[in-house]
C-alpha cells in the first residue's frame, strides 16, 4: 500500500424514489503521492461521486478506499471529519466561502477546528493567503473580491492545513480565462512543491495542466493515461 | 479556546440580525423581568407584613368580646360587654403558658391642649399592656403601679397626637392636656409604629392607666368590663396550645355549653399575618406561572429562530463540515448561539425587572426588595431555556449530510 490513494471495486448506489442509480460501478484506482491527476467525464458520469468519496465527504456502498493506508470504510463520521481536516483540502467550483467572514477568517477555518491558538491560526492563514497572491486583502469579505480572488482564498483555505491531498472540483468552472489561468498556475505550483492534486474538469485545456488524465464514463474508468504537463513539465 | 471563539462568532451573528434577535429575546426578557419584579414585590410585601406583626408582638393573643345578638340583629364586634378584668385574672391563674396578661378599654374622644384639639382613640390599659403590645417610649417614663392603683391623672401620647395638639418644637412632657374635660399630665411619648396591617395609624393614640379611664375619663357601663384582653406566651410555638386553653377557660367561666358559639373572639397576630401572606403568595404564584409561560414562549421563539438560522446557514454548515468540523463542533456552535440568546435575554430581563420593581415602589408606593436569589434563579433559568430549546436545532444542524449541505442553495 505505497500509493496515497487506493480504491478497489468502488460501488455507489443511490435510490431516487423507486429508481436505483448506480453512480459508481466497480471502480478501482490508485494514485501516488505527488501526482497531478485530472478526472474528466461528462455530467452524470460519476466523477463528482468519486470526488466526494475521495474527499471523505461520502462513503462507498461497496468496495474499499484506502487513504494513506487507512481503510476509510470503517471510520465513523467524526473520524472522517478529522481526516478532512488534516489530510484533505477542497476547492469547489462555487468557491464555498463563508459570506460574512473575511478572507483571513475563511482561511483560518480548518485551523480553528484543529484547535490552534488564534495567533497561530492568523499567522498560518496570512502566510497561505500570501502564497496565493492575496497579501493585503486579509480583511476583505468574499463579496469584495473578484471570482478569481475568491477561488484563491479557497485555495489558501485548502492548503493552510498542509494536506496530503488537494481536491479541486471544477475549480475554474465559474471563472474567466484569465482567472482560470491564474488558478491553474497556482495549482501547478503547489503540485511542483510536492502536493498531490486531483482535479475534476470537463475542459480539456484545464486538464492539460495535469500529468495524468482519467476519463470516467458510466461509473467506470474508460481511460487512464499519462499526459505531458502543458505548462509545467513533470517527470511523467 | 474553541468555545470562546464560538461565543464571539455567535455574538457577531446576533448583532448582524439585531431586530430578529431582539424580537426573539422579547419572550425571555418579559419572562425574566416578570419573575424578578414579582418576587421583589412579593418579598417587599412579605417583609412589610412581618415588620407589622413584629410591631405588635408575634406571640400575642388577643381576646375580644363577641358581638351582641339581639334576635336577628348582630352588633359590631366588641359591642358586647362580656369580657372583664376578672376573666383576665382567671386566665393568668389557669393558663400557665401565659407569661403576661393585660387588658384595655378604648373610646374615641376629644383631646385638647391649649387652643388645639383632635379626636383620637384613648386606651385605658393595665400595667403590662404596653410591654405586651411592644410599645416603647421615645421619651418620658411608663406608668407606675402607684399610677394604676391611685387612678393617677397621667397620660402617654402617640406621636401623631403629639403632632396634632402641640406646636412644632413644643415640649409635650409635663404638659397638661384635657380629655373629656379631665386634666391629665403627659408623662411619656410613644415611639412611632407606623401603619397597622389594616392601614390605620397606630400612632394616633393616647394611653392612660386603666383605673383612670374607668373611673375618671372614659367611664364604663359596669365596673371591670374591658374592650380586650391581651396575653402573651413565652414562645411563639406555644401560641396554638395557649389559644386552645384560653378558649376552654373562657367557655367554662362564661358557662357556654356544648355547641353554643363562643361569646368572645380569639386572634393571634400570626394568623392575621398569615392571611396577608397567603394573599401575597397566591399573587406571587399566579405571576410566577405567567412568568414561566412567558419563558416557555421565549424558549420556543429561540428554537424557531435557530431552526431558521440552521436552514439559512445550511451551506455554511456544509463548508464547515468539509474543512473538518465534527458534529460536536456544529452542535456547540448552535447551542452556544442559543445560550447567548438566553444570557442576553436574561441580562436585559434582569435590568427590566429591577427597573419595574423600582418603578412600582416609586409610583404605587409598594415596598419592593430585589431578591438576589430571584435574580440568580431567573438568570440560570433563562440560560437553561436557551440551552434546552437550542438542543433540537443544534442537533438538526449537526446531523446534516455534508454533501447535501454543500449543495444547498
Amino acid at each position: 500500500m505505497n500509493s496515497l490513494i487506493a480504491c478497489k471495486d468502488l460501488w455507489k448506489v443511490y435510490r431516487v424514489g423507486d429508481v436505483e442509480v448506480q453512480a459508481l460501478r466497480g471502480l478501482s484506482l490508485s494514485i501516488d503521492q505527488g501526482e497531478f491527476v485530472a478526472i474528466m467525464g461528462s455530467s452524470g458520469s460519476g466523477k463528482s461521486t468519486l470526488m466526494n468519496i475521495l474527499g471523505c465527504l461520502d462513503q462507498p456502498s461497496r468496495g474499499h478506499y484506502w487513504l494513506n493506508g487507512i481503510d476509510t470504510g470503517s471510520l465513523r463520521p467524526d473520524q472522517l471529519a478529522e481526516i478532512r481536516n488534516q489530510q484533505i483540502g477542497f476547492v469547489f467550483q462555487n468557491f464555498n466561502l463563508i459570506p460574512r467572514a473575511s478572507a483571513l477568517e475563511n482561511t483560518q477555518l480548518p485551523l480553528f477546528y484543529r484547535g490552534l491558538s488564534v495567533r497561530e491560526q492568523r499567522a498560518l492563514a496570512a502566510a497561505a493567503l500570501e502564497r496565493v497572491g492575496l497579501h493585503g486583502r486579509e480583511g476583505h469579505s468574499p463579496t469584495q473580491l473578484s471570482g478569481g480572488q475568491q477561488q484563491r482564498v479557497a485555495i489558501a483555505r485548502a492548503l493552510v492545513a498542509t494536506p496530503s491531498l488537494l481536491l479541486a472540483d471544477e475549480p475554474t468552472g465559474n471563472l474567466d480565462t484569465q482567472s482560470s489561468r491564474e488558478i491553474m498556475d497556482i495549482l501547478s505550483a503547489l503540485n511542483q512543491d510536492g502536493m498531490t492534486v486531483i482535479l475534476v474538469t470537463h475542459e480539456s485545456d484545464v486538464a492539460a495542466f495535469a500529468s495524468r488524465e482519467i476519463m470516467i464514463k458510466d461509473g467506470q474508468i474508460q481511460s487512464d493515461r499519462a499526459t505531458k504537463g502543458h505548462v509545467h513539465a513533470t517527470e511523467g | 479556546m474553541f468555545i470562546w471563539l464560538t461565543i464571539v462568532t455567535a455574538l457577531r451573528i446576533l448583532r448582524r440580525n439585531r431586530l430578529r434577535a431582539g424580537l426573539t429575546l422579547l419572550g425571555i426578557v418579559i419572562g425574566v423581568a416578570a419573575v424578578i419584579a414579582m418576587v421583589s414585590i412579593g418579598e417587599g410585601a412579605k417583609q412589610a407584613v412581618q415588620k407589622q406583626i413584629a410591631s405588635i408582638g408575634t406571640n400575642v393573643i388577643m381576646i375580644w368580646p363577641s358581638a351582641t345578638r339581639v334576635g336577628g340583629v348582630r352588633g359590631a364586634q366588641g359591642s358586647a360587654v362580656t369580657l372583664t378584668v376578672a376573666d383576665a385574672m382567671e386566665l393568668k391563674k389557669k393558663v400557665p403558658l401565659l407569661t403576661e396578661t393585660g387588658w384595655s378599654i378604648k373610646n374615641v374622644t376629644q383631646i385638647v391642649h391649649g387652643n388645639r384639639n383632635c379626636n383620637s382613640p384613648v386606651y385605658g390599659v393595665s400595667t403590662s399592656y404596653l410591654h405586651i403590645r411592644d410599645w416603647r417610649l421615645s421619651s418620658g417614663g411608663p406608668f407606675t403601679q402607684t399610677d394604676m392603683d391611685s387612678a393617677a391623672l397621667v397620660a402617654i401620647l402617640g406621636q401623631t397626637v403629639v403632632n396634632e395638639i402641640f406646636e412644632p418644637g413644643e415640649e409635650p412632657l409635663g404638659a397638661l392636656i384635657r380629655i373629656n374635660n379631665v386634666p391629665l399630665r403627659v408623662i411619656g411619648v410613644l415611639s412611632p409604629k407606623g401603619q397597622s396591617l389594616y392601614g390605620s395609624d397606630q400612632d394616633d393614640v393616647v394611653v392612660i392607666p386603666f383605673s383612670t379611664a374607668e373611673r375618671k375619663v372614659l367611664g364604663t357601663m359596669f365596673l371591670g368590663s374591658v374592650g380586650g384582653v391581651y396575653v402573651s406566651t413565652g414562645r411563639v410555638e406555644d401560641l396554638q396550645e395557649a389559644t386552645e386553653e384560653i378558649r376552654q377557660v373562657m367557655r367554662a367561666r362564661h358557662r357556654i355549653k356544648g355547641e353554643e358559639p363562643d361569646d368572645f373572639t380569639i386572634r393571634t397576630q400570626v394568623e392575621i399575618g398569615m392571611v396577608q401572606e397567603e394573599t401575597s403568595e397566591t399573587l406571587t404564584v399566579m405571576l410566577m406561572v405567567i412568568a414561566c409561560v412567558s419563558l416557555l414562549v421565549g424558549g420556543i421563539g429561540i428554537m424557531n429562530i435557530l431552526l431558521v438560522s440552521v436552514t439559512e446557514r445550511t451551506r455554511e454548515i456544509g463548508i464547515r463540515m468539509a474543512v473538518g468540523a465534527k458534529r460536536v463542533h456544529i452542535m456547540m456552535q448552535f447551542l452556544i448561539e442559543a445560550m447567548t440568546l438566553g444570557v442576553v435575554g436574561g441580562l436585559i430581563g434582569i435590568a427590566c425587572g429591577i427597573l419595574a420593581a423600582r418603578l412600582t415602589t416609586i409610583i404605587a408606593g409598594w415596598p419592593t426588595i430585589i431578591s438576589t436569589d430571584a435574580v440568580v434563579v431567573a438568570f440560570i433559568f433563562s440560560v437553561v431555556v436557551g440551552l434546552f430549546f437550542g438542543l433540537y436545532p443544534a442537533n438538526k444542524a449537526a446531523r446534516l449530510n455534508p454533501i447535501e449541505a454543500l449543495r444547498y442553495e
